[in-house]
């Protein structure tokens, strides 16, 4: 199972779309240029600190509101790695796997974390922080498909005979 | 074993039946595609290797988000999805006629009992009819422009019953809202909620618009009115057999059964910064408001205008207090042109703009700054979603906004 | 020697009996008004003042019209600051009320004043006879703190007008013609002053529109004789003039134009400057993305009369954006009472709040690139609507509303 560690940004409750990536943003052309305004409502420079391989780390209803799918590819322009939350809503975890950037759903660790903290990763068996475990619960297996493409247009150019 | 009505439609349309946790995959009655998604869809469309819509008569483009242009770059977005339209030949494109999920109903496109999703999370709202609807994001209506499906995971049901006769200062969006507050945020994420009882059949289908617009921010899949005559007279259809029995049988297995009494409930607002922050207006104290927001999807039908020009004939608002007034669609517009409420809006000092999503959607229509304080009759108070991070966004409903422009501070309708 | 009307006008503000052109008088305003262009600048310059004073606010009037309803939170932070200055100093304020030149117009402009605006089309006021010019934030700030100013008395421009327009063709098309003749700065420094019979047949609407421009051909003021349809109009606004001031017959004038309006025709300025002016003819066929029926220049329930009768029963171009905005909250009731926003709404047009909207280029209604207005607006500058590389031709209400229906640069006589 691949594994990973990263360093953790800690958010909390309902970390809505407007702030992942506010409304006036989403008309710029590409994914690129709408980086530095991530998350910029609640806090402005953390788009500048984030680094590759960062870990987000939150509470409840992450990705909560609109169904602006620049939020999860803005998150993963970032370079997070993975968002480990107590729940995510919906349309944010749909538009997430979607574009192949990881979503763990865990009711714990959001309590016990400092940021700044590192944390271990195993997908689908477990994360581990300070000589604790925390169980990951693995995907449906449509959603496992949709991953392993590498995210839904790529699995839609398989299925219409395209290479990746 | 009896079904709820999420379970029913999916049925209908998957030709067997489902329970809550089954995985299929839906045919879709109706896209709806919004000028500000359209970028990416299309190029997402292109990548996918998809030359064709699998039908242009169920694809919608309408242009709300950026019409009127209020930055040079918005009409890109425009030209892309009347470029669309053209190539693709979908004939349903709507380029400054309204909000999406006004007109998708108002229009005549969604009908009880169909599938429908859009390329915004407020597509629940279709649920006004008894049709499923739900957002997604543009990968997936890429997907579904060239394939005409969607894999869906049947939800569980959360009913909502009320009873009783509402107080006549409360209004549908209050009612929403103190659930929402109940619910939480977080509360129906992946599930539907299922409005019953005789409160809310006595409502009006716009009230019930409001209602299930506002489903999502319980994180909600989809909410749902059972269609009665109210629905049909308002799609200007008959009921067939499958229409008439949706909704959810008496032996249906809910997840979970909210009921309330009608009397119960009180003018509340939503207060900064999420949505499930309900809270009695009597309770809220003495704030003092910038400025007042009526409309959008959630509030800007003309029972809505209606409402608020009662509370403000023959009154002027208070001094130095905005109230921005944009009507859902050019429909309600015009309505409310004929039948003199924009007239009664207007001499209260209404500013009344072109309809559109305007400042709901938080690119203009009434930006505020720091400190300042917006009772606005949309969806959502998340934090700078109207300006900067300092602003005090309070949800609430047309009269209890329409009291608040009148005294300019936060106040319920008497 | 006689004096013109710009001349008596400064000698009555300067307390002298007789002035001539180039002396440089020290003159009392009598109003100042300032729009959310700007006044938030002028604010912070009162602020940095060692002891800010305002000489008399009864004579100020800010007016918010530029961005309306606040796009930006940069919009709302100067809203912010010019509506809190206005409130603590007792300022005469309007948010919503409309265009801040047509509001000048409706509420406070009377004949005989000396008015100074922040805003260059501030000229429009000669249209009541009054001397309204546009002045930088600096000369504003100033005027507001001491209640004075200087001004170079200017030479003036002569028109006698004669005849009476064509069907069809519109005082917009006139001073678009008057501007083409004398160029963009055919009148710099100098005021426009304009009379004779041909002018009693021109409404208010279509005066104010014709002085609203001269400040495209240089001009610092525009003047009008005030006649019956003048005093009519003050009168049905409530007002009484200061003074009404003719020219001497023995006036001396720059220069003198006479002009037969039965000679002018459907006209309008291609892109990117005022003056360049063609007939219409010349620019048809055109393939336009917006059409604006608005602003300061055209936005009056005359125009709108004008657009609605020609759109009534047909529809708006399916390609066209055709944004229609009143010039004030007056026009929006009267066309909403006349039946002309219905008109208007069921042609498919878009219905706007009382603003500047797409002359100012902010706001709602911008054009985007490579995009083609024709607008009533008052100027077709490169990238003064939208993008920089879009393209803006100027024209009549009737001219616009014809174009709009057919997608392309046409005349109403034409669809």
């Amino acid at each position: 199972m691949e594994k990973f560690t990263g360093k953790v940004w800690v958010m909390g409750d309902d970390i809505d779309t407007d702030i992942i990536l506010p409304t006036e943003y989403l008309v710029f052309k590409t994914i690129d240029e709408m980086k530095p305004y991530a998350f910029s409502p609640l806090r402005q420079d953390i788009a500048k600190e984030l680094k590759s391989g960062d870990i987000i780390v939150a509470g409840n209803n992450f990705g909560c509101g609109s169904s602006r799918e620049q939020a999860p590819e803005v998150v993963k322009a970032l370079g997070v790695k993975c968002v480990i939350a107590k729940s995510f809503a919906r349309i944010f975890f749909r538009n997430a796997i979607n574009n192949g950037l990881l979503l763990i759903e865990n009711p714990d660790l959001a309590d016990d974390i400092k940021e700044g903290d590192e944390i271990t990763v195993t997908i689908n068996e477990k994360i581990e922080y300070n000589g604790k475990e925390y169980p990951i619960v693995s995907l449906p297996d449509n959603l496992v498909e949709i991953l392993d493409a590498g995210g839904l247009v790529k699995a839609m150019r398989r299925r219409n005979g395209l290479s990746d | 074993m009896g079904h709820t009505m999420i379970e029913k439609i999916i049925a209908h349309n998957v030709g067997h039946e489902v329970k809550p946790g089954d995985i299929v995959t839906v045919d879709v009655d109706y896209v709806m595609l919004d000028d500000i998604m359209m970028p990416f869809i299309v190029s997402k469309f292109k990548e996918m290797g998809f030359s064709k819509v699998w039908d242009p008569k169920k694809t919608v483009i309408i242009c709300d988000h950026l019409v009127p242009a209020s930055q040079v770059d918005d009409t890109r977005a425009y030209h892309i999805s009347c470029d669309f339209a053209k190539e693709q030949e979908i004939p349903n494109l709507h380029r400054s006629d309204g909000i999406c999920h006004q007109l998708m109903t108002e229009a005549g496109y969604v009908k009880p009992g169909h599938v429908v999703f859009g390329t915004d999370s407020h597509t629940t709202t279709y649920g006004c009819v008894g049709a499923f609807s739900s957002g997604i994001g543009y990968t997936e209506m890429a997907s579904i422009l060239g394939t005409g499906q969607l894999w869906i995971r049947v939800p569980s049901t959360i009913k909502v019953n009320i009873t009783g006769k509402l107080p006549s200062n409360v209004m549908s969006k209050d009612v929403i809202l103190k659930i929402i507050g109940d619910l939480t945020a977080a509360g129906a994420t992946y599930k539907a909620l299922e409005f019953t009882g005789d409160t809310v059949e006595n409502m009006s289908v716009s009230s019930r618009m409001t209602m299930t617009n506002m489903a999502i921010e319980a994180g909600a899949k989809c909410g749902l009115f059972a269609p009665d005559e109210k629905t049909a007279e308002y799609c200007e259809i008959e009921l067939d057999d499958f229409q008439k029995n949706l909704k959810g049988d008496d032996d249906a297995v809910y997840e979970q059964v909210l009921n309330y009494r009608a009397e119960d409930f009180v003018p509340v607002m939503a207060v900064p910064s999420n949505v499930d922050h309900c809270v009695p207006i009597s309770e809220i104290g003495d704030v003092k408001v910038d400025q007042v927001f009526l409309g959008s999807c959630t509030n800007g039908r003309l029972e809505d205008l209606m409402a608020a020009a009662e509370v403000l004939k023959g009154k002027k608002i208070a001094p130095f207090v905005r109230f921005i007034v944009t009507p859902a669609s050019r429909k309600v517009y015009q309505e409310a042109l004929q039948n003199g409420t924009l007239d009664i809006l207007l001499d209260a000092g209404a500013d009344i703009t072109h309809p559109s999503c305007g400042l709901c959607c938080g690119r203009t229509g009434g930006i505020l700054t720091d400190g300042e304080v917006v009772v606005a009759t949309n969806n959502r108070n998340f934090l700078g979603r109207m300006g900067t991070n300092k602003v005090n966004i309070y949800l609430a409903s047309p009269k209890s906004a329409a009291m608040s422009a009148l005294t300019g501070k936060i106040s319920a309708a008497e | 020697m006689g004096m013109t009307i710009a001349e008596k006008i400064i000698a009555r503000a300067s307390g002298n009996e007789v002035v001539k052109a180039n002396d440089i008088c020290t003159v009392e305003l009598d109003l100042l008004m300032s729009n959310d262009g700007t006044s938030h600048i002028t604010v912070d310059k009162y602020n940095a003042l060692k002891n800010p004073h305002i000489a008399d606010p009864s004579k100020l009037v800010w007016i918010v019209d530029h961005n309306l309803p606040s796009d930006s939170v940069k919009t709302a932070a100067s809203h912010k600051k010019m509506r809190d200055f206005a409130r603590e100093n007792g300022i005469t304020y309007y948010e919503g009320e409309g265009v801040c030149h047509q509001v000048m117009m409706e509420k406070h402009v009377r004949p005989g004043q000396l008015i100074f605006g922040a805003d260059s089309h501030t000229c429009a006021y000669g249209a009541l006879g009054a001397f309204g010019t546009g002045v930088g934030n600096t000369d504003y700030l100033y005027a507001m703190v001491t209640g004075t100013s200087w001004v170079l008395v200017p030479e003036t421009l002569r028109f006698n007008l004669t005849g009476k327009l064509s069907e069809g063709v519109y005082a917009r098309d006139l001073i678009l013609t008057i501007i083409g003749k004398i160029s963009a700065n055919g009148a710099n420094y100098k005021a426009m002053e304009f009379g004779g019979e041909g002018l009693k047949s021109i409404d208010m609407a279509g005066r104010i529109s014709i002085c609203n421009l001269c400040v495209e051909a240089g001009a610092k003021t525009a003047l009008m004789e005030v006649d019956e349809v003048a005093m009519d109009y003050l009168k049905a606004h409530g007002r009484e003039p200061v003074q009404c001031f003719a020219p001497d017959a023995d006036a001396e004038y720059a220069h003198v134009y006479d002009i037969d309006l039965s000679t002018i025709k459907p006209i309008v300025a291609k892109p990117h400057f005022v003056d360049n002016v063609v007939p219409a003819e010349e620019a048809f066929g055109t393939h336009i993305d917006e059409a604006f029926l608005g602003s300061c220049n055209n936005g009056r329930i005359e125009d709108f009369r004008i657009g609605a009768e020609i759109l009534k029963g047909r529809k708006v171009n399916p390609d066209v954006r055709f944004l229609v905005v009143p010039a004030s909250r007056d026009v929006y009731r009267q066309a909403m009472k006349e039946g002309l926003l219905a008109i208007f709404m069921e042609a498919g047009a878009i219905v706007m709040n009382p603003n500047c909207s797409v002359c100012w280029g902010a706001c709602q209604g911008v054009i985007g690139e490579g995009e083609t207005l024709i607008s009533t607006g008052t100027r077709n500058f490169k990238g003064r609507c939208g993008h920089r590389e879009s393209f803006v031709y100027l024209a009549s209400a009737a001219t616009v509303t014809a174009s709009a229906i057919k997608g392309e640069i046409t005349t109403a006589d034409r669809l």
